[in-house]
């Protein structure tokens, strides 16, 4: 079989993995070596779908030994089966390197006889590539699960991020889907990963020029509805590896059905997009905006609100924090501000020390006001327009599209029962709840507001 | 100062020349209300006065050094790269963001919110997004050993390029070709130069780059997930423009 029948069939089988990502890590070029990265990581083009492609990701083989019933290399499906030399791989990564075609390598494999020898094969191809090209791109590497230590340590040293798919959120789903993997198996090496990375720091302060242990950190992937875990259950656990294993990134994705089996969904279903994309923002909400998974989910309501995005649903169950003074709220404080995201609140700080903010601005600044105006206010005015009432603000944060999805509000005003989950998140609350608005002449003020957004 | 309403000042398009406007005017007493090329100056408006400002490196090494001791250090950076960007008039705007940094100091840079900092401060951003773009969306085809890439780039943005791929590929011999401002970079392992470049004609490709050109669109195309096809948010993240010069896209 020749390179490009290779390379199409474990692309094929590689492309469900999500991450793709060549950030983390910010090294310089040398003299005598091929290469470089940057912190942020580059996107070199755009799939079809409209993922980012910045790492040539493949796998080592689709051959494997393990039947997990989600997974497309399942030892008991009928598909074509290859592997890739060492050395093939290694040719095939410098010279799309070369051309600038990608960032570097993502490696993967199915497990090919056992864990250690798949793993041996890894390290075979990541050596010629490291040493005999003097490769110094970004290298991921998906250890594999069972592998023995040494060679997690061995691997370790040559790439640059290292991560172990947990694929399924609970130990059930595990133990159903996956019945040849324990969480053990996946927990083992996460931990080691992180006591490398750790040992290593230290050894960095002592010895300055000490091999580098996975310097651009470790991630994970959970798969979303394969199984019935909430977004609790996924959002408490993203929270306690970020926390525990430091990890630098959760992926998820979407499963998209391709084995036909009673136990998962149907191959006609569509994979959740719309979930995906809602948990990503409230995985962005752990990281960025300090926020915890219980603020976004609890226990009483396990899963996200599908028609809103998770820091609007906080919003809007926490009125009584609002409005904020642009001009005197924390960069925490601001954070906290539907619309306004980790660069908007950056400039506002900068921009507040030379002059008292207005809307219009803001509006320079390039804040976007569409969901800010509702929760903020600029030298204790509200924007002009701009009614604060629970239905007007839910009318507000809603797109066009959602909008679309609601059932027609006939000229009627909505109200929060019109949006599913809505009123249960929002129950109980007085329409007041701002405080300062009077209630005297809202009414028609509220008539003239609604006109302008009129859909 | 004598704020002249119709003064024009024309410079030689380098960035010594503008700093040379500024020195010029402060020396003369008096604030242009357009600095422009001789290229874009062509035919003088009805009521205009133009002025020529000769380029001296003293006057202009002195402006510069100024703006380090008078605003910031990242003003030197900042109006480095304001220069290379696309904004229509960016001299002027320049021009007026030197003396308003004259008159505030290092706070000028937080003054978002002013017409003029702002339009700076946009088209720099524009100029790096573009040129990050450009570190990802370059595609060099090999002819013979050496690697050459052609873009359309909006903003000049080879001087950004040329760093980071002198950095990536240090022994390489590669040469970046820019048709919308027709300059060149070419990095040799002795050394990198920028200078213009009117035309380039490339020699047919042979059959080892042919081949990995095929592996690439394979590659590319095999990665989309059929059941996630989007369209449109590829264009988003991957504007059209940038199409015509990347192999993955050639018929």
């Amino acid at each position: 079989m020749d390179v490009l029948e290779k390379l199409a069939i474990l692309t094929d089988a590689a492309k469900y993995d999500v991450a793709c990502t060549s950030s983390g890590v910010d090294r310089s070029g040398q003299p005598g070596k091929t290469g470089s990265t940057v912190a942020s990581g580059i996107c070199h083009s755009f799939a079809a779908d409209g993922r980012c492609i910045s790492l040539l990701k493949v796998l080592m083989t689709n051959q494997c030994v393990y039947d997990c019933k989600y997974c497309v290399n399942r030892t008991s499906r009928d598909t074509q089966r290859t592997a890739f030399a060492p050395r093939e791989l290694a040719d095939l990564t410098i010279n799309f390197y070369r051309r600038n075609y990608i960032e570097g390598l993502f490696l993967s494999s199915g497990v090919l006889k056992s864990p250690d020898y798949t793993m041996e094969r890894m390290i075979e191809a990541i050596e010629i590539l490291r040493t005999e090209y003097s490769f110094n791109g970004y290298i991921h590497v998906k250890s594999i699960p069972g592998a023995d230590n040494s060679l997690i340590q061995r691997m370790g040293l040559l790439v640059d991020r290292m991560s172990v798919n947990i694929e399924l959120p609970s130990e059930d789903s595990l133990g159903q889907l996956a019945p040849q993997k324990t969480p053990e198996a996946i927990l083992r090496p996460m931990g080691l990963i992180r006591a490398g990375i750790e040992e290593n720091k230290s050894d960095l302060v002592v010895y300055r020029h000490a091999p580098k242990f996975v310097p651009a950190g470790q991630s994970t992937q959970l798969i979303i509805g394969a199984t019935p875990d909430s977004d609790h259950r996924i959002l408490t656990l993203s929270e306690g590896l970020y926390k525990k294993y430091n990890l630098k990134r959760v992926f998820f994705s979407a499963y998209t059905p391709i084995v036909d089996d009673p136990m998962l969904p149907s191959l006609f279903s569509a994979p959740p997009l719309l979930r995906e994309h809602r948990l990503y923002q409230a995985d962005w909400l752990l990281r960025f905006y300090g926020f915890t998974a219980n603020e976004i989910v609890d226990a009483k309501n396990p899963n996200m609100n599908l028609a809103i995005d998770p820091k609007c649903n906080w919003a809007l169950r926490h009125l009584d924090q609002f409005p904020i003074e642009v001009s005197r709220a924390s960069y925490e404080r601001l954070l906290r501000v539907p619309g306004i995201g980790v660069l908007s609140a950056r400039k506002i700080v900068q921009a507040r020390r030379t002059c008292s903010l207005t809307f219009e601005g803001l509006r320079k600044l390039g804040v976007v006001l569409k969901r800010a105006r509702f929760f903020v206010t600029c030298q204790g005015k509200v924007d002009e327009g701009v009614i604060i009432r629970p239905d007007t603000v839910l009318r507000g944060l809603l797109s066009k599209n959602d909008l679309r999805m609601l059932p027609a509000a006939s000229g009627d005003q909505m109200t929060f029962l019109d949006v599913p989950d809505m009123a249960r998140s929002l129950g109980g609350m007085p329409v007041n709840a701002y405080g300062y608005l009077p209630e005297k002449g809202t009414r028609e003020n509220a008539k003239q507001y609604e006109f302008g957004i009129h859909i | 100062m004598q704020n002249n309403t119709n003064l024009v000042y024309i410079y030689d398009g380098t960035l010594e020349g503008f700093l040379c406007c500024v020195y010029e005017s402060y020396v003369r007493h008096e604030i242009p209300v357009q600095i422009r090329t001789e290229e874009d100056a062509g035919q003088p408006l009805l009521l205009e006065e133009t002025e020529w400002i000769r380029t001296d490196m003293e006057h202009a090494g002195k402006i510069y050094e100024s703006i380090d001791r008078k605003i910031a250090l990242e003003a030197q950076d900042f109006i480095r790269e304001a220069f290379l960007t696309c904004l229509p008039d960016k001299e002027i705007f320049m021009y007026r963001f030197i003396r308003m940094g004259y008159q505030y100091g290092r706070s000028v840079m937080d003054r978002l919110t002013d017409d003029t900092v702002g339009a700076l401060i946009k088209a720099v951003r524009n100029l790096r997004r573009e040129s990050h773009n450009f570190m990802g969306f370059v595609r060099f085809t090999i002819y013979d050993g050496v690697m050459v890439s052609c873009i359309s780039p909006k903003n000049r943005v080879l001087p950004l390029l040329s760093d980071h791929f002198t950095n990536r590929y240090p022994d390489e011999t590669f040469l970046i070709y820019d048709r919308t401002h027709q300059m060149a970079v070419v990095h040799k392992p002795e050394g990198t130069l920028l200078t213009a470049m009117h035309h380039l004609s490339l020699p047919p490709i042979d059959d080892a780059e042919k081949a990995y050109h095929t592996l690439w669109k394979c590659f590319q195309k095999t990665i989309a997930i059929e059941e996630r096809h989007n369209p449109k948010c590829q264009m988003n993240h991957m504007p059209k423009r940038f199409w015509a010069d990347m192999t993955e896209f050639e018929s």
